[in-house]
């Protein structure tokens, strides 16, 4: 099992605060933006480092703690950093019927890791999602952008490889 | 709107247009249960327990936001209601550890509570249940979130009340929980450890350490008190069994603290079963203190005190009494030394807080601050400058956070971020010691974009014209250069205040007692002046003191000028009126004062002093210092205390006292509320209330005098002290009463200066900003949330409390 890096002072050192300033600077004073200034921070570091969420919260004037609840209800923000890709692997009804779990189980060997986990070279985030809508390709994953469809387990190797 | 007629329960009842059914129906003393509900929090019907049937509706309706309508027929315990409730409390006692035996909220639990009206013994419903692990690394209070149901009344506590903003709720679902951000322990949050959490918790979740199998809550008895600490005065029950106080609890119905405290009145009491608590009279013989009786210490003190007095006169006799010791005891204490015939009696009262008590006399006649804490959150605007009530007077940022809720507008200004920060529409990072500056810049944009109120000023005030010219050179480019403000936030911070109806000004210069305080009061009285923020409800200056009895004792006529009542010793028909009631011949030369003892070397003549409850040598100088020489080289000095001190260490004889909680007696606050605390615990050992140890040692000295407890010292003091002639301890056992308070009918004055200043007319000053290197570098006093003021009587209780802990933890 991989575990996402914990190396405070190494993710600390990536965290430039004033690419953050920058970042929410449109919401500056409007306590109702939180939400669409932590997703800014997130799309610039991939993640909600705690460095950053700091900083947002004294630029803000919001607590802490608010934004760290706010982070932690919704599902789209991530509190550890994730991979160069984002494999989401459709565990939709169609897809399931056509063997997504064992595409998964091929996925999960192949990179050691469970779903919600990043691999240690921060190249791939594993996900699983409900349906991503193109059945007709089922069993599917996407690696961010790309859908690949109409899967095998021995497919998977492959895949994974041309995405370096 | 017209009034909404409804029937709850077959009852018929009329309300005003926006009443909940929830209030409707508690105002016909109907129970109906809540959990997320709470009257100061914004509501959010979120926990379902209120519900209720409403005739003609589709389904049940949360009562807690749902308002009541014309012709409502709602029942509130119909069978649909109760298999509601039911259900509810099933599933959430399906993931709730049932350990109510050991439970330190049984009794008082409303899941308990509610789960006993509705039959509610176990679950059916079997799954995972939450297994989190304790947070009990903080020194106060132990959190167990398995408890928990979340119902957010702490949240909106910390985020909306205090503002501390340490919890919020976490995560979603299942795993759903209240905590720190990043799971944080409590400790290593922005947590300030009031209390409030745990005081409004439904559920055993929050307890604190000191309560833990200290006695179920039908055990212990109740006895309210006052908290010793700051000048608020928070109204406190003090939980006891066996004679011992096992817990604090905040009163919720008064107009003080409203069921709030910080933790200095939550936590900070322990020290009263401190082993450092002075038990029995203690005389130096050989440089060792040795116990003796009370007779033999009082014997000893009165023949030294009559040997100084015969030997040198009685101006050789000092008192110094400490601002926390109750009205009675330092009435009494001066009436003993003025008895002995010398005025050398004072406090720390002028000393540390000669900024606000000087300017503001200066300005409109009176030292007291102008308006209640209640009412401040009723101000449409509040100005907050080179303060930070967060810390230093908790109390006071409730009502501004509570008066920011109710709409209005909030300008902070202070060079580093503060605890009101967060909530500012404006705010003021201005440059360190530009506060005048500032002050000044506003007035001149409200004066030239003709925001100031020129009824109130040609009526109301004198010295208008040379105010004006003198501050015309505060431009706001010159304000700009000094304060480092621009000229938008200047002139929105003048619009803002001088905008509304009722503004109120806050700073705690008076615990800063820098030449440059002086200086911002008298800036910010013109300020007020200006605007007419004067002698109307929810405006005025808020200058809080620092220690809890500092105002009452001031009132005492703990003075060397002045009697209770500042009654100058100068008049001749003021002394003559004391000498008749106390049967002695009161001295018109005024006495010296703290600063000539202990800064201006004008000590010489002083031989014998009698220090009560404070400690000279910590305030002044430390181990090595004038204080401990001059102290050393005194013929003789008894300290009344209850603890051992530095200075306590220096006297040839100590005289145990009694605590606050051990004795009755009454505290004036920093809004003139005058509060009668009542006797919760017997003091340790032989020690006494402060004010019988005086009345005892009166009758050494050979004065006739005769009480037969603080109620009969009170009596005579008001006799004597217009301001105080209206009280008395059968009043005060209903409602506390802020003075001015003349007659037996008057109910008090919650704010001064209505209709005419205490000196006729409010004086404007001409006060100039002042560069930082100009200024004599005087000491500021610490001002912390767990300590207060000067590092004397407060200092002496929070080091031997819990409460200590905060002060290391969190680097304050």
């Amino acid at each position: 099992m991989s575990i996402a890096i914990e190396t405070e002072e190494a993710v600390t050192e990536e965290i430039d605060l004033s690419k953050v300033d920058a970042l929410i600077e449109p919401y500056i004073g409007k306590k109702e933006m939180i939400i669409p200034a932590l997703q800014k921070v997130q799309d610039h570091f991939g993640y909600l480092p705690r460095s950053a969420v700091e900083q947002v919260s004294k630029r803000m004037r919001t607590p802490l703690s608010r934004l760290y609840g706010v982070a932690t209800f919704y599902a789209q923000f991530k509190m550890k950093p994730r991979g160069r890709y984002i494999i989401r692997v459709c565990k939709g009804t169609a897809c399931h019927i056509q063997g997504s779990p064992k595409i998964a189980e091929r996925i999960e060997d192949i990179l050691g890791l469970e779903s919600g986990e990043t691999t240690d070279d921060l190249r791939f985030t594993l996900e699983e999602v409900a349906c991503i809508g193109a059945c007709a390709l089922a069993p599917v994953i996407m690696i961010n952008d790309d859908p690949h469809g109409r899967l095998t387990p021995d497919k998977i190797k492959d895949i994974l490889d041309s995405y370096q | 709107m017209s009034a909404i007629n409804l029937t709850i329960n077959e009852t018929e009842i009329e309300v005003a247009p926006g009443t909940t059914i929830l209030e409707a129906a508690r105002k016909l003393g109907i129970d109906i249960p809540t959990f997320c509900y709470d009257p100061e929090l914004s509501t959010n019907g979120a926990c379902r327990i209120c519900v209720v049937e409403v005739e003609k509706a589709r389904t049940l309706v949360a009562s807690c936001v749902a308002p009541a309508g014309s012709g409502m027929v709602v029942y509130t315990e119909s069978e649909r209601v109760i298999n509601a409730r039911r259900a509810i409390l099933t599933l959430l006692v399906a993931n709730h550890p049932l350990d109510c035996i050991t439970c330190e909220k049984t009794g008082e639990c409303k899941l308990q509570d509610y789960c006993y009206r509705y039959g509610i013994a176990d679950s059916d419903f079997g799954g995972e249940v939450k297994e989190l692990p304790d947070d009990d690394t903080n020194a106060f209070f132990v959190r167990d979130m398995n408890k928990c149901i979340l119902c957010g009344i702490c949240v909106g506590k910390c985020q909306e009340v205090i503002g501390a903003g340490a919890i919020d709720f976490t995560k979603r679902g299942f795993i759903a929980n209240v905590g720190p951000a990043f799971e944080d322990a409590i400790e290593d949050s922005t947590c300030v450890f009031c209390g409030l959490c745990i005081d409004s918790c439904p559920v055993g979740a929050l307890t604190p350490k000191y309560s833990l199998g200290r006695g179920r809550p039908w055990q212990v008895e109740k006895t309210r008190s006052v908290c010793p600490y700051c000048s608020i005065g928070c109204n406190v029950n003090l939980h006891v069994k066996d004679n011992e106080v096992v817990g604090v609890s905040p009163v919720e119905i008064n107009p003080v603290n409203r069921g709030h405290l910080c933790v200095k009145g939550k936590f900070g009491w322990d020290y009263l079963k401190s082993g450092d608590r002075l038990t029995r009279p203690l005389v130096k013989s050989n440089g060792a203190f040795v116990e003796v009786s009370w007779e033999e210490a009082l014997g000893l003190v009165t023949a030294s005190i009559d040997e100084v007095k015969s030997r040198y006169g009685s101006d050789a006799i000092m008192g110094l009494c400490s601002p926390k010791v109750t009205n009675e005891e330092s009435y009494l204490f001066q009436k003993l030394i003025r008895s002995l015939g010398t005025n050398n009696v004072d406090s720390y009262t002028r000393h540390c807080h000669a900024p606000a008590v000087d300017g503001m006399m200066e300005a409109f006649g009176s030292a007291a601050m102008t308006n209640s804490i209640k009412e401040l959150s009723g101000a449409e605007a509040i100005f907050v400058i080179d303060a930070d009530p967060a810390e230093s007077h908790p109390i006071i940022s409730y009502r501004a956070r509570e008066a920011v809720r109710k709409g209005g507008k909030l300008i902070v200004a202070a060079s580093e971020p503060i605890g009101l920060t967060d909530l500012a529409h404006l705010y003021l990072p201005l440059k360190e010691g530009s506060a005048v500056a500032l002050v000044n810049a506003m007035a001149n944009i409200i004066i030239e974009e003709n925001l100031h109120d020129q009824a109130f000023i040609e009526r109301r005030t004198e010295g208008f014209s040379a105010f004006k010219s003198a501050v015309a050179k505060h431009n706001v480019q010159y304000a700009a250069e000094i304060t480092g403000i621009g000229e938008n936030e200047l002139r929105s911070a003048a619009r803002t205040y001088a905008g509304a109806g009722k503004a109120a000004i806050i700073s705690t210069v008076s615990t800063d007692y820098s030449a440059a305080g002086g200086g911002l009061v008298l800036a910010l009285a013109n300020l007020a002046l200006l605007t007419g923020n004067l002698g109307k409800e929810s405006s005025g200056l808020y200058l809080p003191y620092g220690e809890n009895n500092l105002q009452g004792v001031s009132d005492m006529g703990v003075l060397p000028s002045v009697l209770s009542g500042y009654q100058s010793v100068k008049e001749k028909s003021v002394r003559a009126k004391f000498s008749r009631s106390w049967k002695t011949e009161i001295s018109e030369k005024p006495g010296l004062s703290v600063a000539e003892i202990f800064e201006q070397d004008k000590n010489s003549a002083v031989k014998a002093m009698y220090i009560l409850d404070e400690n000279p040598v910590s305030c002044f100088g430390g181990e090595d210092s004038e204080t401990v020489r001059f102290l050393g080289s005194l013929d003789f000095l008894v300290v009344q205390d209850i603890f051992m001190t530095e200075t306590a260490a220096l006297a040839d004889v100590i005289l145990p006292a009694a605590a606050f909680a051990e004795q009755e007696g009454t505290y004036t606050n920093t809004e003139r509320r005058v509060q009668l605390a009542h006797q919760a615990v017997s003091p340790p050992g032989e020690a006494f209330p402060g004010w019988a140890i005086i009345a005892e040692l009166a009758g050494w000295l050979g004065f006739e005098w005769s009480y037969e407890g603080p109620g009969d010292v009170f009596d005579e003091m008001a006799l004597l002290t217009s301001q105080y002639a209206g009280i008395s301890y059968d009043r005060l056992d209903v409602q506390s009463l802020q003075w001015p308070c003349p007659s037996k009918e008057h109910p008090g004055t919650a704010f001064l200066h209505e209709g005419r200043f205490s000196r006729g007319l409010g004086l404007f000053s001409v006060v100039d900003h002042v560069q930082a290197a100009e200024l004599e570098e005087r000491p500021t006093s610490e001002c912390a949330v767990a300590h207060h003021a000067c590092q004397c009587q407060s200092e002496s209780m929070s080091k031997r409390s819990v409460i200590d802990n905060f002060t290391r933890t969190c680097g304050r």
